[in-house]
């Protein structure tokens, strides 16, 4: 009888598994409230931090769960950017309001490319993102009575957040906000991919020519999809311009879509903490190395992505969940040998 | 008043004959290569209709043209009697024209409940639905694992995708077109690569679905084509030779020499 009642629930556990809030995604997120107890003077580095993540996060969404491969997704980071320090240099500090509207600038701009993106996949997809990029980077370049040019967006002045906390030089307001704001994302995030849009993006990325066999609209769900990772990676980059006060041209760059990418490829696709554990360790270990020869950085990184991807093809997440199933079978295998029949 | 009548029986008459699915003037070419030529047929309400051929004969070609993945050079595709030549792929498949493929088209890395929940949640139009989450969706669950269990899959519906045996996973072909609810159904070689055993096992399971589907497949083997199909639809060369039912078929001549001869005694 309660044999028969659990196979009855099981089908709906099987679905429900998945999205459950595990311990260590709990210790995680408590884990990042340290920096404002034990690396005081790192606070600004983690601010940046965080800002990255949910750049990757942003990019997680396209690519680790659709599969849509961008290299040009620095296009909505530096358009978020530019509009939130634009705002806030002609008058209007506010920096939430700031936020709202810079993502969504980046969304109706990520709507309407993602119109050309639906229609393609593969090496087509690649070139278009990135000639995206490319496209904006120089619109942003010769635009100078606008953006500063190569010189950057000076004159950014904001207005304390929520009208009283201050953006110290110590980073404490912006880690903090940023803190914020890539917990709040994350929760949207997490909510989507455990949704049927989440199955249905996934079905995207496992068979796109299945899709359309069992009626998906494939095309409006990867425009949705994109969407909202435009408004996402659009926020990430109006946090840079609030929390700096500065926007460089660097922010629309070919570099730094090059270098989410790494992150979320080292930290691990799909998982929607890769990208996150990525850009930890990469912005931590740039900060470290290139102290030391900011020559060289380029160099471990190399050999790092090289190592990640021929040895843990999910990335350091995806071999992390690997080894732990591994020693915890292998545990229980030797703990079921151990007790006699 | 009585010719009215007398045309409005007529109209539901024509409704309830219109053929599931039909074709007019069908052609298709690959620069100078003909795949389909002049293709007419049509497939009854609740027909099990089988459609043979040699290799290369356009069998396959001709699912992709009726499901709108490929675009005819000329004719007419009507599912009922509405004409669909135009229609995305999709859409066909919201309309009830659904097929399964050849070569397993399936989600590796979904589980097999996942799979199937999926493709039902999308007919429900909960596709772009992300406020909740899907185990809250218990009615597109209980639906996605009783087509599994219809289907002899209940016990492997939380295993991946692609741990499964091929043979089961031939059986998730068909139980992701069922999730659609489809009207006609488009089987294209569904024992493929199965052994003989077991396909007849497979085929039983197709002529138990239910009447209100039509089935339109492929298939090789003269045996399991004999005692399923109601009619058989000959194809060679890009173009239909001949269409009958089983008995006309065996006794054609022209079968015979370019089909039959040639499997049977070749």
């Amino acid at each position: 009888m309660s044999a028969a009642l659990e196979g009855l629930a099981e089908r709906y556990l099987h679905l429900e598994r998945p999205t459950r809030w595990r311990k260590s995604e709990i210790a995680f997120w408590i884990a990042t409230l340290l920096p404002f107890f034990l690396f005081e003077s790192y606070l600004s580095l983690a601010s940046q931090v965080a800002i990255t993540a949910l750049f990757a996060l942003s990019l997680d969404l396209i690519l680790g769960y659709a599969g849509i491969v961008s290299l040009g997704h620095a296009a909505f980071f530096g358009l978020g950017a530019y509009a939130a320090g634009l705002i806030a240099k002609h008058g209007w500090g506010e920096p939430l309001s700031g936020l709202v509207m810079a993502a969504a600038l980046a969304g109706v701009v990520g709507y309407a490319a993602s119109f050309i993106i639906a229609r393609f996949r593969h090496l087509a997809l690649i070139m278009i993102t990135l000639g995206l990029g490319l496209l904006l980077y120089e619109a942003a370049n010769s635009a100078s009575w606008l953006t500063g040019g190569a010189d950057g967006l000076q004159g950014v002045r904001m207005w304390p957040l929520l009208g009283y906390f201050k953006f110290d030089l110590f980073g404490f307001t912006a880690y903090t906000y940023s803190l914020a704001v890539l917990f709040l994302v994350f929760l949207v995030a997490r909510r989507l991919i455990h949704s049927p849009f989440g199955l249905s993006l996934r079905g995207i990325r496992e068979n796109p020519v299945r899709m359309p066999a069992i009626g998906a609209p494939s095309h409006a769900h990867i425009r949705k999809i994109y969407s909202i990772s435009a408004v996402m990676a659009g926020m990430a980059g109006a946090l840079l311009a609030q929390t700096t006060s500065t926007v460089s041209l660097e922010a629309l760059g070919f570099q730094r879509s090059a270098d989410v990418l790494v992150i979320l490829i080292l930290g691990g696709a799909g998982r929607l903490y890769g990208g996150i554990l990525g850009a930890i360790i990469y912005m931590v270990a740039r900060d470290q190395f290139s102290g030391v020869n900011p020559q060289y950085w380029y160099f471990w990184i190399g050999l790092l992505l090289i190592a990640v991807v021929t040895l843990l093809p999910n990335g350091i997440l995806g071999g992390l969940a690997q080894w732990t199933s591994r020693w915890s079978s292998r545990w229980s295998s030797s703990s079921r040998r151990g007790t006699p029949p | 008043m009585v010719v009215a009548m007398v045309v409005v029986i007529a109209a539901r008459d024509a409704a309830v004959n219109a053929p599931a699915l039909s074709t007019r003037g069908l052609n298709k070419r690959f620069g100078s290569l003909v795949v389909a030529r002049d293709i007419e047929f049509a497939l009854p309400q609740g027909a099990r209709y089988a459609l043979v051929g040699p290799n290369g004969a356009g069998k396959t070609t001709l699912i992709n043209l009726i499901t709108g993945m490929l675009q005819p050079d000329e004719g007419r595709i009507f599912l009922g009697e509405d004409e669909i030549t135009s229609s995305r792929p999709e859409q066909r498949v919201k309309r009830g024209l659904v097929r399964t493929f050849q070569i397993n088209t399936l989600f590796p890395h979904l589980s097999v409940l996942e799979a199937v929940t999926l493709a039902v949640c999308e007919r429900r139009g909960h596709g772009g639905a992300w406020l909740r989450r899907l185990p809250a969706y218990r009615d597109a669950i209980d639906e996605a694992y009783g087509i599994l269990g219809s289907l002899m899959l209940g016990n492997q519906c939380y295993r991946l995708t692609r741990e499964l045996a091929y043979g089961q996973q031939r059986l998730l072909e068909i139980a992701l077109a069922l999730a659609t609810k489809p009207r006609v159904l488009l089987l294209d070689e569904p024992a493929a690569g199965v052994p003989r055993e077991e396909s007849a096992e497979l085929f039983t399971a197709i002529s138990s679905l239910s009447q209100h589907i039509s089935v339109l497949f492929i298939e090789h083997d003269m045996d399991i084509v004999f005692r399923f199909a109601s009619r058989i639809i000959v194809m060679v060369g890009g173009r239909i030779l001949v269409e009958g039912t089983p008995g006309e078929i065996a006794a054609d001549e022209r079968v015979r020499e370019v089909y039959l001869g040639k499997r049977g005694h070749g």
